[in-house]
């Protein structure tokens, strides 16, 4: 029981942040220009396919480091030549363009790589096991993870408190109207946090791809969760993004953890469930089933009961 | 001001004769359909069928309303899988005619457009999107909890054999089944369109454009938004019903998130801003979908690659491009167009066989076996092996381009110039029309 808290703690932990690098770059992005970028996730899978491909030329250093460049490079572009253009549309031809990139990305990576799973694996120093408790390995990849996604929030987070391109950023953010009437380059603006937004999904994309898996579907499986995340979180708060991010990385993990089902809790109060009870699916479906389903429920309840999110201003 | 609306009651009982016509060359074309193709082009017909009345249904909300959807196959899985259990229950003696199955399937998706509407239609924008994709995403995964109603991964199947005849019509062989789907289609688009022309339809369309000061004249925007999301949720659901007669067996691939994208590529390619867009779109997605996949692999990249040029190029889409030339036409300067537009075609076609083959040269190189180097490509044999090929389609590709480059500025000029004189001969009309 102990050690299946702390092991479910630490995964939540790992998997938490490696949400919260994902979906500071996404609510960066949504807050600042309104987008919901759900491309993001493609971006994401892009990055792992590109580290792959560098990896097993010049080593897995070069790709952690150049395959999130490449990246973000690329949705600069894809937002200076894309979305600005479509940008005079309006909001909603906005978010079926990202769609449209999303789907595109998807079939490109296929066409390029190939349907199946890639053999994307760790460097040598970083196989193995950092710990044993209770007779379980912690292995030291998921400790490198944690590690590079806290040292990136820290980065990030200096950037913008204490610089001064983070606070046009920051001001940006809330009213780009006004920072626009200050002389400063909103379009650029909007460009370079894009490029980077995509960057930090790239740099996810490049520590994920080896223990998550490298393959076509590997988008999809994330990208649902971390628009839940960002809504969750609320619009523009990265505060609230990180908050909602180890959230959901822990109830997932933890409720994986548990076998439990409704019809246990009956069995409490003596009334036994049988193939015969009316609606007999429901009450035996263990909480290890439903947990996929969890967050897409608190985002459903989140956003009746309060659009703005956990600690956002404002609605989109 | 008596002269004026006589003018206007005459022009409206034109336009009525008009579009008494249109519908009824409409009924006739679905009628003469199946005598032209084969066995293959009529099960191809009622996918048409079916995926217009989803795709139209979709753009009640998206086109009309304005309320971007990225779950709206829920609605028409439900339908499918309601019309399903009523066939089973219909093959165990309950006394119900099969062609009405549509119907059921459409009051079931309309009660659950109703009881999801009531809530996710409060507001429109990102938020709408978001709830529906939360929606879809907890629906797609209870699709494969729920195992006495879903049916679990590989769905739910019936026969539509075992109802009782219907005037003797018994849904058996293919034709008999496109004639059902071409009926329902047929109503489905004509009540949709009257819904479009309704109140309802206008105010769906005034919340669209400006739901503030729709509030203002005193309607109440969240009621109107769940009026068109209801009657497309119905609409959904009736071509679930057809799509579960036709093919008998409902999964939950039909009611998951890729499902419902592939509505809104649809009805987005097709074009949002008219009613007949989702039809097109729905045509085009259903021939790469079943023509093209047959031909390519690749045919999902060029659907995604058609989905972004449009977005980009032309936002309104196919029947965007087409509707461009009624100015044209009312100018009868339709035939200056063919020759720029055949010019236009020189180039765009090399450029597309240069493309084109190009990708699959790559993808042949990637897929096949070591040493199967040969492949066709537009009606060519290649040898991919050797350098010709590559950078023969390469020079192709570079060259269309650059004609278009060249070309596109002469198609324009003239294309401006068919259509230049419209507000000439246009103020000439307001005048006759002023004196």
């Amino acid at each position: 029981m102990f050690e299946t808290i702390i092991f479910s703690l630490l995964n939540g932990l790992v998997y938490g942040l490696l949400l919260f690098l994902l979906s500071s770059g996404l609510t960066l992005i949504f807050s600042m220009m309104g987008v919901l970028n759900l491309a993001h996730a493609g971006f994401y899978m892009l990055s792992a396919y590109f580290a792959y491909s560098i990896s097993i030329h010049l080593g897995f250093w070069y790709g952690l480091l150049f395959a999130p460049l490449i990246v973000g490079f690329i949705g600069a572009m894809v937002e200076r030549y894309g979305l600005r253009k479509v940008h005079k549309f309006g909001h909603v031809p906005e978010l079926i363009f990202t769609f449209g990139v999303a789907f595109l990305l998807e079939e490109l990576v296929q066409f390029v790589w190939g349907r199946n799973q890639l053999a994307y694996n760790k460097p040598e120093i970083l196989e193995g096991s950092l710990f044993t408790l209770f007779g379980a390995d912690f292995p030291i990849y998921k400790m490198f993870m944690l590690i590079v996604s806290v040292v990136i929030f820290i980065i990030l987070l200096s950037v913008l408190k204490y610089t001064r391109t983070g606070l046009i950023i920051r001001a940006a953010v809330g009213h780009p109207n006004v920072v626009g009437m200050l002389g400063h380059n909103v379009p650029l603006i909007f460009m370079v946090t894009f490029g980077v937004g995509t960057a930090l999904a790239g740099i996810a994309g490049a520590i994920a791809g080896p223990v998550l898996g490298t393959y076509p579907g590997m988008a999809s499986g994330l990208g649902g969760i971390m628009f839940v995340v960002v809504i969750f979180g609320g619009l523009g708060s990265l505060g609230g993004a990180f908050i909602a991010s180890l959230m959901i990385g822990l109830i997932q993990t933890f409720a994986i953890a548990i076998d439990a089902s409704l019809s246990d809790v009956f069995l409490l109060m003596d009334i036994v469930i049988t193939e015969q009870t009316f609606m007999y699916d429901i009450w035996v479906t263990s909480l290890s089933q439903v947990a996929p389903l969890i967050p897409y429920l608190m985002m459903v309840v989140m956003l009746i009961f309060r659009p703005a999110g956990l600690m956002g201003a404002r609605e989109s | 001001m008596s002269h004026l609306t006589r003018i206007c009651r005459a022009e409206s009982v034109v336009r009525k004769k008009r579009l008494r016509i249109l519908w009824l060359c409409f009924a006739v074309i679905l009628l003469a359909l199946p005598l032209v193709t084969s066995n293959f082009g009529i099960t191809i017909l009622t996918q048409i069928c079916v995926a217009s009345v989803f795709a139209l249904a979709y753009n009640m909300l998206l086109g009309q309303g304005g309320m971007l959807s990225f779950g709206h196959a829920v609605y028409f899985g439900l339908g499918g899988y309601a019309s399903i259990h009523l066939m089973e229950l219909v093959g165990n003696g309950v006394p119900v005619p099969l062609v009405l199955t549509p119907l059921f399937g459409g009051l079931f998706g309309l009660i659950a457009a109703f009881l999801i509407g009531s809530f996710s239609t409060r507001r429109a924008g990102t938020v709408f999107a978001m709830i529906s994709f939360g929606i879809a995403e907890l629906v797609a995964a209870s699709a494969i909890i729920l195992v006495s109603f879903f049916g679990g991964e590989e769905g739910v199947s019936s026969d539509r054999t075992m109802g009782p005849a219907f005037f003797g019509y018994e849904m058996i062989p293919q034709i008999e089944v496109y004639y059902f789907a071409a009926v329902w289609f047929f109503l489905a688009t004509y009540a949709m369109y009257h819904f479009s022309r309704s109140p309802a339809g206008r105010l769906a369309n005034a919340v669209r454009d400006n739901a503030e000061r729709t509030q203002f004249i005193g309607y109440n925007p969240q009621k109107i938004r769940l009026v068109s999301f209801v009657a497309s949720g119905f609409f959904a659901g009736v071509a679930g019903g057809i799509f579960a007669i036709q093919y008998e067996i409902v999964t939950d691939s039909n009611l998951n998130t890729a499902a419902s994208g592939l509505v809104m590529l649809q009805a987005y390619i097709g074009g949002i801003g008219y009613f007949v867009g989702p039809v097109i779109g729905a045509i085009v997605m259903t021939l790469l979908n079943t023509v093209v996949s047959g031909v390519t692999d690749l045919w999902l990249l060029y659907t995604g690659l058609l989905f972004i040029g449009t977005v980009l190029l032309a936002p309104n889409g196919l029947t965007g491009l087409i509707m461009m030339h009624t100015d044209a036409y009312h100018n009868r300067k339709l035939a200056t167009l063919i020759k720029p537009y055949l010019l236009g075609m020189l180039p765009l076609t090399a450029a597309f066989i240069g493309v084109v083959s190009l990708l699959e040269m790559f993808s042949h190189r990637n897929e096949a076996a070591v040493g199967d180097d040969s492949m066709l490509l537009f009606y060519i044999d290649v040898d991919i092996s050797t350098w010709f090929p590559w950078v023969g389609f390469t020079l192709l590709s570079l060259l269309g381009l650059a004609g278009l480059r060249v070309v596109i500025p002469v198609v324009r000029a003239s294309w401006d110039a068919a259509n230049e004189m419209q507000i000439l001969s246009n103020s000439t009309i307001n005048n006759e029309s002023d004196s």
